[in-house]
């Protein structure tokens, strides 16, 4: 245990990419693979790092992720030192909760001056991944950095707003930049929301930041001093699904029928989510399922393919659902006919609806509508 | 004011379960999986948390540790309490003497101060060998009703089989005039299911007589119930009506398997007002592929399923090749079967690899029995498994 570091995870900043999911939870707690929430991916890589302390930011509509995080004993982050802190956004009459990331670190300056880690490793809970953080933690120590941005090489970028990197043969980025306009086609290296930097450092930054009244992280600051600092990017080179709108959430959820992509994120089995007790899936005489993940808790009478069902699903007698992410306690009635359709939870599909849309453009339906 | 728990369970889980040969090899039965995620004692510790009996003494002997460390702090089942909650009891060395568990009152009487430091007005005695859904907490409210000193959980099975059971004979109102551990001759059906509520006072006077009684064998069935009827102690029977089964048996083990597939199973684990709680595996949705068939089956979490699964109960982790066939089996956690090999009326314990080729087992049809495979073991490629054999050892060469 050479390197001792908390977590720090935003779990709203994402928010405006996904408006569909992200409407009634955080960007953090979108349901992802199956049984997982996208925060399962950011806090197992945290705890499979050695590391116990983990704040979690909040802004709002973050009923369900509290309920799905409990106490954190799922993770392993039930700790009588650390474990889970809630950080919901800290605010008074006069002051609206924080607009930006600078102002959300601003807000938690309180946990991260009463830490005494040496890191904190800063990840928005939008990504898919199995980043090694130690790993990451070991090369931001070699490089002597100041702050270490993680990223990978995407050939198009689909979010509001994200920044591109150019590090040199060293790994130092001597220019960044914020929302840049692509050409189709180009390779670039797109930072995927994770970062490293000492806590001290941290602290001073927003001190500073605050006396100077800057407001934003990326412009103000990382941009800024892109020189002065010693920024240095890690390349990570793994799967990754950053789930920036919901065509993307689409993709990348068909891309965990990919046995590789599967077992890279799930090989060692050590992504934790929350428990729920539910009863292993029923494939009942007569049914059929091809090429899909399915959840505990499915009951399974109809034709399932291409397909990822979550936990508590059932598809009645003589439906056929294809290429469709249903999300947890979906029915989907007898004699339906379902393709390229997402559900969000508790939707009630009744018998013989046709649904399709189209890869692009996936037919959605939100939480707790029947149709 | 003493704090106190109404009613504490005991849960009596230091059987061999010899008759399941390998399966119980290296494990207690209580902590023989079933149902593609539970273990045996899942289905009493669930039972005692839906039912409200937050303290459960678990009495371990025999091959405890896996047992252990399955139930552990107890959380799982909400049993992580700070008073109460589960504990397991082992056998001790005590300052006078120090011995194993005799019979299973000798069990209970060896913890009596683990009892009656909750200051119970009731103490429910239970196996672990069971798999049935049942409030408790109703048989408690009869039991307090009849003011009886021990209610009997009963339930009528076929005559033809009552000579396995301790049977109860009883009166209209349903107090039992006569106690018969597996009657040659049995003069009713109404079976006890080892499941009993004791007034904590006389329980303790019950075993405490009994330890002192020369030539005992310190069991409930055998002594000290006859013992309480002899003295004229108030005893009642409590009908249960439901599914039960006493998986004591690889046929049982298998049957009670099959009993949760089908949209309408004879036992549903699924039932949402009734859960039945269990360690969780950690691992991702299973996934089912283009090449599989998979029908009438329970899959848990976690497997990968090529080949052709029928008629099946698979636990987490389980692989099934491309070309494999599995057929009217009960296949346990991290179990890999390979390419073409086949697996018929058979159960198979965890961790075994079924290699290429191999066949284990025969069609339910032409089979002589159940076969079955006992854990971390290789039946290597192309070898035969016959039906009916119980196979603890790798097969064929590797």
């Amino acid at each position: 245990m050479a390197r001792s570091a908390v977590g720090v995870i935003f779990t709203n900043i994402q928010d405006k990419n996904i408006p569909e999911l992200s409407s009634h939870r955080t960007m953090a707690s979108i349901p992802f693979a199956g049984r997982y929430r996208l925060i399962d991916f950011a806090l197992s890589n945290l705890v499979n790092a050695g590391i116990t302390t983990v704040g979690i930011v909040t802004k709002n509509n973050y009923q369900s992720l509290i309920d799905h995080l409990g106490s954190g004993k799922d993770w392993d982050l039930a700790r009588k030192d650390g474990g889970i802190i809630l950080l919901p956004p800290y605010s008074n009459e006069t002051d609206a909760p924080y607009k930006n990331r600078l102002e959300a670190l601003m807000g938690i300056t309180g946990f991260l001056r009463h830490r005494k880690e040496d890191y904190v490793a800063l990840y928005d809970g939008d990504g898919v991944s199995r980043l090694d953080i130690d790993d990451v933690l070991r090369f931001h120590e070699q490089s002597h950095a100041d702050i270490t941005m993680v990223y990978h090489e995407a050939d198009s970028v689909e979010s509001h707003y994200y920044i591109t990197v150019d590090p040199d043969n060293s790994g130092r980025i001597t220019s960044l930049q914020i929302n840049p306009k692509l050409k189709t086609g180009d390779k670039v290296n797109l930072y995927i929301n994770v970062m490293v930097v000492h806590r001290n450092y941290l602290m001073d930054i927003i001190q500073n930041a605050v006396q100077s009244g800057l407001n934003s992280f990326g412009r103000d600051i990382l941009a800024k001093n892109v020189q002065s600092m010693r920024i240095f990017g890690y390349k990570f080179d793994g799967y990754y699904a950053g789930i920036t709108s919901l065509p993307r959430y689409f993709r990348y959820s068909m891309e965990m029928l990919d046995k590789d992509v599967r077992h890279e994120l799930f090989g060692a089995r050590d992504i934790y989510t929350k428990v729920r007790d539910s009863a292993p899936s029923k494939y009942i005489e007569g049914a059929s399922v091809k090429n899909s993940l399915v959840s505990d808790g499915c009951v399974i009478e109809g034709t399932v393919e291409n397909s990822i069902l979550f936990r508590g699903v059932n598809v009645g007698k003589g439906s056929v659902v294809r290429n469709c992410v249903l999300m947890q306690e979906t029915v989907v009635g007898a004699s339906c006919r379902l393709n390229c359709v997402i559900t969000d939870k508790n939707v009630v599909i009744r018998d013989r609806r046709q649904l399709s849309g189209c890869e692009e453009l996936p037919y959605f339906v939100a939480k707790g509508k029947m149709l | 004011m003493q704090r106190k728990k109404e009613c504490v369970a005991m849960l009596l889980a230091g059987g061999q379960g010899s008759r399941l040969y390998a399966l119980t090899n290296n494990i207690a039965k209580p902590a023989v999986a079933f149902g593609a995620k539970y273990r045996i004692i899942d289905f009493p510790l669930s039972n005692c948390i839906n039912s409200g009996i937050d303290t459960v003494g678990v009495l371990t002997q025999y091959e405890p540790l896996e047992l252990n460390e399955y139930i552990g702090n107890g959380q799982p089942w909400d049993l992580d309490r700070s008073f109460g909650g589960v504990h397991i009891l082992s056998p001790y060395q005590a300052k006078k003497k120090s011995s194993w568990y005799e019979g299973t009152a000798n069990a209970i009487y060896q913890n009596m101060s683990f009892m009656k430091k909750y200051n119970p007005d009731y103490i429910l005695i239970l196996s672990g060998d069971h798999i049935y859904k049942m409030n408790y907490a109703k048989m408690l409210n009869a039991h307090i009703a009849t003011g009886a000193a021990c209610t009997i959980a009963a339930i009528e099975v076929p005559m033809s089989e009552a000579s396995r059971f301790g049977i109860l004979n009883v009166n209209k109102d349903g107090s039992i005039y006569q106690f018969e551990e597996k009657p040659k001759a049995p003069k009713s059906n109404l079976a006890s299911m080892g499941i009993y509520i004791f007034s904590a006072d006389k329980l303790y006077k019950y075993l405490e007589e009994d330890d002192k009684k020369e030539g005992s064998s310190k069991d409930f069935g055998k002594d000290v119930l006859p013992a309480m009827l002899d003295a004229g102690e108030k005893m009642f029977s409590y009908r249960f009506e439901g599914y039960w089964k006493d998986v004591g048996t690889i046929s049982a083990l298998w049957e009670s398997n099959m009993d949760l597939l089908g949209v309408d199973p004879q036992f549903d684990v699924g039932d949402t007002s009734w859960k039945i709680h269990s360690r969780n595996p950690l691992a991702p949705p299973e996934y089912i592929s283009d090449s599989a068939e998979v029908d009438n089956s329970m899959v848990a979490l976690g497997c990968e399923i090529f080949g052709t699964v029928r008629n099946s109960v698979l636990s987490s982790n389980v692989t099934v090749e491309e070309g494999a066939v599995v057929e009217d089996s009960v296949i346990m956690s991290d179990t890999v079967i390979k390419r073409n090999a086949t697996v018929c009326y058979s159960i198979v314990d965890e961790n075994v690899t079924v290699q290429q080729g191999a066949a284990v087992g025969e069609h339910r049809s032409d089979a002589k029995g159940i076969t079955v495979l006992g854990r971390n073991i290789t039946v290597a490629a192309n070898a035969k498994v016959e039906s009916g054999k119980i196979v603890d050892k790798n097969v064929g060469e590797e």
